[in-house]
């Protein structure tokens, strides 16, 4: 059957829900580097500030910007879900996503106001 | 072809799974609903369509196809708010078995409804008093609002996580184990909540909310599986179910 | 996933939550102040409270994300349910040791 492309994809939650996939997967991919760097602070961290000069570029801070967005939202959304899971149901899921996801760009986007 | 808005240009999917879209050209009436529209090629255009209805009137479920893109009912669904381009295509269910043309295989459907036991259990017999239940204590308030489903599949075949997931039970057979968990009268709670509780039970539901959305009933399988979710979690936590039986 | 996963899975996201506003607060601390490798090894180094705090971080992250990768391999990917466990397990070692050594390095040596 051609996949015909369901058109309820289209809707809100469905875009929080890829939102909180996307963001944990991409997470999950930058924990170990995270992890690696953080682990060049071995014997007194010379190769950890190399890695902080470096990353002093706007094309780095930029990307930092993005990890913060990232990690705020899955942070939201997965608090979204706790409740959903764990108090009785409320209704206006769709305008909390979207709160959730304006509350992450706008913590993003103060970050990368303060590194610039 | 030639399109004046007294007509309407719809594509049917004809065949099984590896079938195609076929376009008819059907007159526009006033108030025609999509069903009248798949009537009218079987009775008119086309005699070897297959589809199915029964009711007419939005009571059984059996006329839920894609519409557009979406799951509905086509006897409740007006042609004017779907065909704003004057263009329709339907196809069957999606994530069921298509058997020919706009219909499908329901088996699995029903199946998954068994293996969440989604049926009674009875705990009195005929020489009992029967259970008093007041309607308006939590558990059968919260029953009622789940209760009214007809099997119809639009939630099944709107749901992502059941088209990625083979195994999972889906948003209808988990909203009646949902009703059933609670009914004061049903004795099969230990046995449900370890059949739900398996690899395809309800912690597999993601929350997209698309079945809530899409219900013709206005059910909300959604907040019924997060219930799901509180009661197989507090079973599990005090040693009642286990995590691998299914 | 089952409710053993699912338990684990949300436990470790409520137990996050808090830990995560905090890290959230630390980076913005941290960039704002421009720290370099000895500014940020003097907070650390020797804290058994931020080895603590790392340290069930870690764990808590180590498990999550695990059961995370598993959902979406199983879902996603032709891979099947067991071997989509088999490959989560070795994520999360690897979010674990890595996790370690990092603490290792910032509080440690």
């Amino acid at each position: 059957m051609s996949a015909a492309g369901l058109k309820h994809r289209g809707n809100t939650l469905w875009i929080a829900a890829m939102i909180h996939r996307i963001s944990g997967l991409a997470l999950a991919i930058f924990l170990p580097i995270h992890f690696f760097v953080l682990g060049l602070a071995f014997h007194g961290g010379a190769h950890l500030d190399k890695f902080l000069r470096w990353s002093d570029q706007p094309l780095v801070k930029l990307a930092e910007g993005g990890l913060v967005f990232l990690l705020t939202v899955h942070l939201l959304g997965g608090l979204r879900l706790l409740v959903i899971e764990n108090l009785d149901w409320r209704d206006g899921q769709k305008q909390l996503a979207t709160l959730a996801a304006a509350s992450a760009a706008v913590v993003a986007f103060i970050f990368l106001v303060r590194v610039f | 072809m030639p399109e004046t808005p007294s007509e309407l240009s719809v594509s049917l999917w004809r065949g099984g799974e590896d079938g195609h879209y076929r376009t008819y050209i059907v007159p526009r009436r006033e108030s025609q609903t999509v069903l009248d529209v798949v009537t009218f090629v079987q009775r008119h255009l086309d005699p070897t369509l297959s589809y199915r209805f029964a009711c007419r009137v939005g009571v059984c479920g059996s006329c839920a196809m894609t519409v557009n893109g979406r799951p509905r009912w086509t006897c409740r669904t007006h042609v004017a708010k779907v065909a704003g381009s004057g263009r329709l295509q339907i196809g069957p269910l999606q994530n069921l078995a298509v058997i020919k043309d706009l219909t499908t295989d329901m088996e699995q459907f029903f199946q998954k409804w068994q293996q969440a036991k989604g049926v009674f259990a009875p705990s009195r017999t005929r020489n009992e008093a029967v259970a008093e239940i007041r309607p308006g204590t939590p558990a059968r308030v919260a029953a009622d609002a789940a209760i009214e489903c007809i099997n119809c599949g639009v939630c099944y075949a709107g749901c992502d996580t059941v088209r990625w997931n083979a195994a999972y039970l889906g948003p209808a057979a988990l909203t009646r184990a949902w009703t059933l968990v609670n009914d004061e009268r049903d004795a099969g709670n230990a046995a449900r909540l370890q059949a739900i509780s398996a690899s395809g039970g309800c912690h597999a539901c993601h929350s997209h909310q698309s079945c809530q959305e899409l219900c013709p009933q206005a059910l909300n399988p959604t907040a019924a599986i997060a219930g799901l979710k509180r009661r197989t979690a507090a079973a599990y936590l005090k040693g009642e179910i286990k995590a691998n039986k299914g | 996933m089952n409710v053993r996963l699912y338990v684990w899975q949300r436990a470790t996201a409520a137990l996050m939550a808090p830990l995560v506003l905090i890290h959230i607060a630390v980076i913005f601390y941290a960039t704002r102040q421009n720290l370099t490798a000895a500014d940020i090894l003097s907070r650390t180094h020797g804290s058994i409270v931020w080895a603590a705090y790392y340290g069930i971080f870690v764990a808590a992250v180590s498990i999550h994300a695990s059961i995370g990768v598993r959902n979406i391999l199983a879902e996603w990917s032709p891979l099947s349910e067991r071997r989509a466990g088999l490959f989560a397990v070795v994520v999360g070692m690897v979010l674990m040791l890595l996790g370690v050594h990092a603490i290792v390095a910032l509080v440690v040596t």
